[in-house]
């Protein structure tokens, strides 16, 4: 049982990061869409600006939390730059092409971007000393000690303001409604007057700086990032998206959870080996028996 | 030019110095390096303000040439004529090149380097005319076929090191379970849309990998499988000195021993692999199933309505395919002698769509020149192999933004009702 929680509780945190990579995936599915394959390697450019400024900030001995804010920020603007250009780039130019175009294109950019890290900042893993250390324990007279370290709690709460503020975006603003009209019919909301280029560009920043955050969040739990760390989380991440319904908001952040829980429940109770086959055989089932997800739109054919 | 256009696209390309700032200053101006316990900073300014300079210039040029439409046009029509060319004396072409290709190893500046660096090329070449078969003609993206190749080689491998049976039976053998595992992923998975089965066949190969790496009992996990038999020639082996009651290559031909007797062997044996999945695309092309399946990458509503089967249709260009990946991985078995997970990775799928997807979907003599290019001749260049990979992608990205048909797009169908008008 007290093991349970703990898997429960780790599950949950993975889930968190999993999730907020998921929603730039899903809102870039609902909006042009497209697979925005090069989506994880934004990710992963994200968590190497973390680090970068993790060290910067750490040789000045400025307050922690301050620290926390302005590695956020400064994560979620530089990687913002990457997705806004990636898209001016290498998918800007190709609306209205034919399907896969556009994931031959992303597909082109992850790689561009990985190898472009691995040239600029070296093949080795980059491990960073832990900045949050300590926690919890609970149950502590049992043989199983649970413990929920105060950077799980950290991540956790941070991804709910962040999902907080990103949840009033899209249904209480200008901007939130001209994406979901844009969402709807790209035409139409070109014809009322809302400049559907620009929207597009600004889902990409969201996404991108949600990615950047969820990156951060990667550092600080893992300690070790190297340039391959978005392969596979993108792989996973979309795999949430799909499972809540690509195109769906909460769907999306409901699917990172869930993965992140198959996860590591899988981990620890069936095979440590495989927990990423997991992963990719949660996809094709999903993608098999229920393709629009749980909370997903299903999808019309037209001709 | 008016002096208003020329302080518009001077403002224009500060601003995207301003972003090629913010895009190189973190990641390439602070290089992190380890030393000792810890991460350090090297500052690199240098590399960046160079960058930063060389897109502000290249975005003012871009800016001040208006005529950079008409270079556009001229870049496809210079593409388009060369496919028209290459299309015309298609016949020629073919012919001059496997002539070529056949007398190659006998030309006077062909030296082991070259052989190696040829062999690769045509195993390449293989791998991109079978994938052809899936992507160029069904119009399915596969993302994951490295997982065939990976089928075939490790079949063969073990079927050749377990029961020590030649070459030419494990051959098919291999072919046959690659196809199987084709037909294995590909019948649940094939209803899905285009975009969708990209990520699933990607899920895919990334699944035989951990397995091939994890399955330690029959695979040997990370270490893979030595000692894989080499071919011979009919019987025949490439040996020195031949086991008792065994007369190798150069015994029964009264030759010297040579180790290139190998290599040309194996070219010449990939060379016939190649071109015989060469001719089968070609005919099947024109056989009712080729027609179907290039009638499904054009429109597979209207196939619907007309009887075609599109799960069928789609299963049998992802087996044939899957079987010649296995083919190919066979080769590549007995070649290497020696296999590993390592080999297998994502990075090589994506190499394989970008032969195809840079040829030309569906052309067959683009897949050639696409190998020879990105494979010969950044051959040369292998110590810069992380530059590689970046121009690798941005070839592909270019290439879907100026030219999505692919350098020699070949998309026109084999037959039209009404003839070809011209």
């Amino acid at each position: 049982m007290e093991y349970f929680i703990q898997q429960l509780v780790n599950g949950i945190t993975l889930g968190s990061i999993y999730g907020l990579i998921a929603i730039g995936y899903t809102m870039v599915y609902g909006i042009i869409g497209m697979i925005n394959f090069a989506h994880g390697d934004i990710f992963m450019i994200g968590a190497f600006v973390a680090l970068i400024s993790f060290i910067i900030f750490g040789l000045t001995g400025v307050a922690l939390p301050i620290i926390l804010l302005l590695v956020l920020l400064i994560a979620m603007l530089f990687t913002a730059c990457y997705g806004w250009t990636v898209e001016k780039l290498a998918y800007k130019p190709l609306r209205g092409s034919f399907r896969l175009a556009p994931l031959i294109s992303a597909l082109g950019m992850s790689i561009v971007l990985q190898n472009y890290v691995q040239v600029a900042q070296g093949a080795r893993v980059k491990p960073m000393q832990p900045l949050i250390s300590g926690g919890l324990e609970f149950f502590k007279n049992s043989e199983f000690i649970v413990t929920v370290s105060y950077l799980q709690i950290f991540i956790v709460i941070l991804t709910i303001i962040l999902m907080g503020i990103f949840t009033y975006l899209i249904t209480k603003t200008d901007l939130g409604r001209a994406q979901r009209a844009c969402e709807q019919d790209r035409t139409m909301t070109a014809l009322l007057g809302i400049n559907v280029d620009r929207t597009i560009s600004i889902t990409f920043i969201i996404g991108s700086s949600l990615a950047s955050v969820a990156g951060m969040m990667f550092v600080l739990y893992y300690g070790v990032i190297d340039f391959y760390i978005g392969f596979l989380a993108g792989i996973k991440a979309f795999t949430a998206a799909v499972l809540g319904g690509i195109g769906s908001l909460p769907g999306a952040m409901l699917g990172g959870l869930l993965i992140g829980l198959i996860e590591t429940f899988w981990a620890g109770y069936v095979s440590l080996e495989y927990k990423d086959v997991a992963a990719f055989s949660v996809l094709i089932v999903v993608l098999i028996f229920f393709p629009t997800g749980f909370l997903g739109k299903p999808d019309i054919e037209k001709v | 030019m008016e002096k208003k256009d020329i302080i518009q696209s001077f403002k224009d390309s500060l601003f995207t110095g301003l972003i090629a700032l913010a895009l190189f200053g973190p990641i390439v101006g602070l290089r992190t390096a380890s030393k000792g316990e810890g991460l350090f900073i090297t500052p690199q300014w240098g590399v960046v303000f160079l960058l930063v300079g060389l897109c502000i210039l290249g975005r003012f040029l871009i800016n001040l040439n208006s005529a950079r439409k008409t270079e556009i046009t001229f870049f496809s029509k210079f593409t388009s004529k060369f496919s028209a060319v290459t299309e015309d004396k298609a016949k020629h072409f073919a012919i001059t090149a496997i002539l070529f290709a056949v007398v190659f190893p006998f030309l006077p500046f062909t030296d082991r380097y070259f052989m190696d660096v040829a062999i690769m090329i045509l195993t390449y070449i293989m791998l991109g005319w079978g994938l052809n078969i899936v992507v160029g003609l069904a119009g399915l993206l596969d993302l994951g076929y490295v997982a065939f190749y990976a089928v075939g080689a490790y079949s063969y491998a073990l079927i050749a090191t377990t029961f020590g049976w030649s070459f030419w039976i494990c051959l098919p053998l291999a072919g046959l379970f690659a196809a199987f595992f084709g037909i294995l992923l590909g019948f649940p998975v094939l209803r899905l849309r285009g975009d969708y089965l990209a990520i699933v066949t990607l899920g895919f190969g990334e699944i035989i990998r951990i397995i091939l790496i994890n399955w330690y009992e029959v695979t040997n996990g990370p270490d893979g499988i030595t000692g894989i038999p080499r071919p011979s020639f009919f019987g025949l082996p490439f040996k020195r000195s031949p086991d008792e009651g065994e007369i190798s290559f150069h015994l029964f031909f009264n030759l010297e021993y040579s180790t290139m007797h190998r290599i040309i062997f194996l070219y010449y044996l990939i060379l016939v692999l190649a071109l015989i999945t060469n001719y089968f695309t070609l005919k099947i092309r024109k056989l009712p199933v080729g027609r179907a399946w290039e009638a499904l990458r054009e429109d597979e509503i209207a196939c619907k309505s007309l009887g075609v089967n599109p799960t069928n249709t789609k299963l049998t260009a992802f087996a044939i395919g899957a079987m010649f990946g296995g083919f190919a991985g066979s080769f590549f078995a007995t070649r290497q002698a020696f296999i590993s997970p390592e080999s297998f990775t994502f990075i090589e799928s994506a190499i394989i769509v970008a032969i195809v997807v840079l040829g030309g979907m569906g052309s067959q003599t683009g897949v050639v020149l696409a190998s020879i290019f990105l494979i010969g001749i950044t051959e040369m260049f292998r110590d810069l192999e992380q530059y590689r990979m970046i121009a690798f992608g941005g070839a592909m990205v270019l290439i879907m933004v100026f030219k999505p048909k692919g350098i020699l797009a070949n998309r026109k169908p084999t037959i039209l009702m009404h003839g070809d008008k011209k």
